[in-house]
C-alpha cells in the first residue's frame, strides 16, 4: 500500500489537473459563443451567394462553362481536402474526421481511383501519414493564426484551384466536421471542385442584364463560391473544435473529481490505521511495565 | 420610394437599410441604382461604393475590394470580400 505521503502528493497533482482542466473547459465555452455568432454571421454571404451561383449556372452550360464548373472531363485523380485541428484536448473530433476521411479514401481506392489527401490542420497529419504514408500532398498550416478568417480561405482556395488547374486532380472533396451542438458534430464530405451544379433555381420571369456577360461573371464568381465553401468549413471546425473541447474537458473534470474522491478516502483509511496500530502499541507497552 | 441595400461581406451583413440612391464601381464604369431599376448584374472593380441616404444629402462612401452588385426585385445586394470603414 502507497505510504501516506505518496497519498497526498498524488491528490495533490490531480488536484492540479482538475484546475487545468476546469479553466480550459471555461475558455473552450467562451470560445465557442464567438466561434458559433461568426459561423452564423457569415450566413447571409454564403447564400446569396448560393443562389446567384444557382441562376447563372443554368444560363451558361455546355463547353462554354469554366474548368471550375465543367471538371477536367475524367474522374481518375481524386483529392480529400480533409480540414482538422490544430490542438488537441477536443476529444473524439480528430479521430472522428480522419476516420470519415479514411472511409472516403478506401472506397475511392476500392473503385481503382487514385487517391490524394490535402490536410488542412495539424491533428490529421500524423494518423493519416500512418495509413497512407505516400499519399499526401501538401498541408496548409494553420497553427499559427490566432483567429481564423477569410483569408486563409482564399489562400487555401487559390492554392487548389492553381492545382485543379494545373490538372494535378480531377476533383476534390471537402472533408469538415459540421456543428450540431457542444456534444455532436458530424464530420461531412461534399465535393468541392469541379464545383457542383446547383439544382435549379427557380427562374424570376424578368430578364436580367448582364455586364460583362454570364460567362465572364460566373469564371468570377466560382473560385469565390470556393472560397466561400472553405471559409464555411473553418469557421464549422472552429465551431466545433471548441463545443468538443468544452464536453470533453467537462468529462475530465468530472472524472478528476472522482479521483479525488476515492483517494481521499484511501488516504483518511491508511491514516487511521496508522493512527489504530501506534495506539495499540502505546498499550502493550503501558502494559508491560 | 426607398430603395433596399444590401451589403454582405463574408464576415458578416454590414448594411441592410432602405436608401435613396447608390452608386457602385462597376467593372465596366461606375452606374447609380435607384428604386426600381431592372434587373441587373455586374461584377465591380475595387472602388468605393457612394450611399445617399436621402435626395440631396451628402453621400456615405463604402470602400469594397473584389465582388459583384446584383439588382432584384427586392433591392441591391453588394457581395464583396473586403469593406473599408
Amino acid at each position: 500500500m502507497a505510504s501516506l505521503k505518496e497519498l497526498k502528493d498524488r491528490i495533490g497533482s490531480v488536484k492540479s489537473t482538475q484546475k487545468i482542466t476546469k479553466a480550459k473547459q471555461m475558455v473552450a465555452a467562451a470560445k465557442l459563443r464567438k466561434a458559433q455568432a461568426s459561423a452564423e454571421a457569415a450566413r447571409p454571404y454564403g447564400e446569396r451567394l448560393a443562389s446567384v451561383m444557382a441562376s447563372l449556372a443554368s444560363k451558361v452550360s455546355g463547353d462554354s462553362a469554366p474548368l471550375l464548373l465543367r471538371g477536367t472531363g475524367s474522374d481518375a485523380k481524386h483529392l480529400l481536402v480533409v480540414v482538422n485541428t490544430d490542438k488537441g484536448l477536443c476529444g473524439g473530433l480528430n479521430s472522428n474526421i480522419v476516420k470519415e476521411a479514411k472511409l472516403q479514401a478506401k472506397k475511392l481506392m476500392a473503385e481503382g481511383k487514385d487517391v490524394t489527401f490535402y490536410l488542412v490542420g495539424k491533428k490529421g497529419r500524423a494518423p493519416i501519414k500512418r495509413e497512407y504514408p505516400n499519399k499526401i500532398g501538401h498541408h496548409y498550416d494553420t497553427s499559427d493564426v490566432r483567429h481564423i478568417g477569410f483569408a486563409e480561405a482564399e489562400g487555401i482556395a487559390a492554392d487548389l484551384i492553381a492545382r485543379f488547374e494545373a490538372g494535378e486532380f480531377d476533383i476534390a472533396h471537402l472533408v469538415y466536421p459540421i456543428f450540431q451542438s457542444a456534444l455532436v458534430q458530424n464530420p461531412t464530405t461534399v465535393q468541392l471542385l469541379p464545383v457542383p451544379s446547383p439544382e435549379t433555381a427557380e427562374e424570376s420571369d424578368a430578364a436580367v442584364e448582364y455586364e460583362p456577360d454570364e460567362e465572364e461573371i460566373l469564371a468570377e464568381l466560382l473560385p469565390r463560391y470556393v472560397k466561400t465553401q472553405l471559409f464555411g468549413a473553418l469557421l464549422e471546425r472552429e465551431a466545433s473544435e471548441q463545443g468538443a473541447s468544452m464536453t470533453a474537458m467537462d468529462n475530465a473534470t468530472r472524472n478528476a473529481g472522482d479521483l479525488i474522491d476515492k483517494l481521499t478516502i484511501q488516504y483518511n483509511r491508511s491514516r487511521q490505521a496508522a493512527i489504530t496500530t501506534e495506539l495499540i502499541e502505546i498499550i502493550a507497552g503501558a502494559e508491560a511495565l | 420610394m426607398a430603395l433596399h441595400f444590401e451589403l454582405v461581406t463574408p464576415s458578416k451583413l454590414v448594411r441592410s437599410e432602405d436608401v435613396h440612391m447608390v452608386v457602385v464601381p462597376g467593372a465596366e464604369g461606375e452606374f447609380g441604382v435607384l428604386e426600381g431599376h431592372a434587373p441587373f448584374m455586374s461584377t465591380i472593380r475595387d472602388g468605393a461604393v457612394q450611399v445617399w441616404k436621402t435626395e440631396g444629402s451628402t453621400p456615405e462612401t463604402i470602400e469594397v475590394r473584389g465582388g459583384f452588385a446584383e439588382v432584384g426585385e427586392n433591392g441591391l445586394t453588394v457581395l464583396a470580400e473586403h469593406v473599408d470603414g
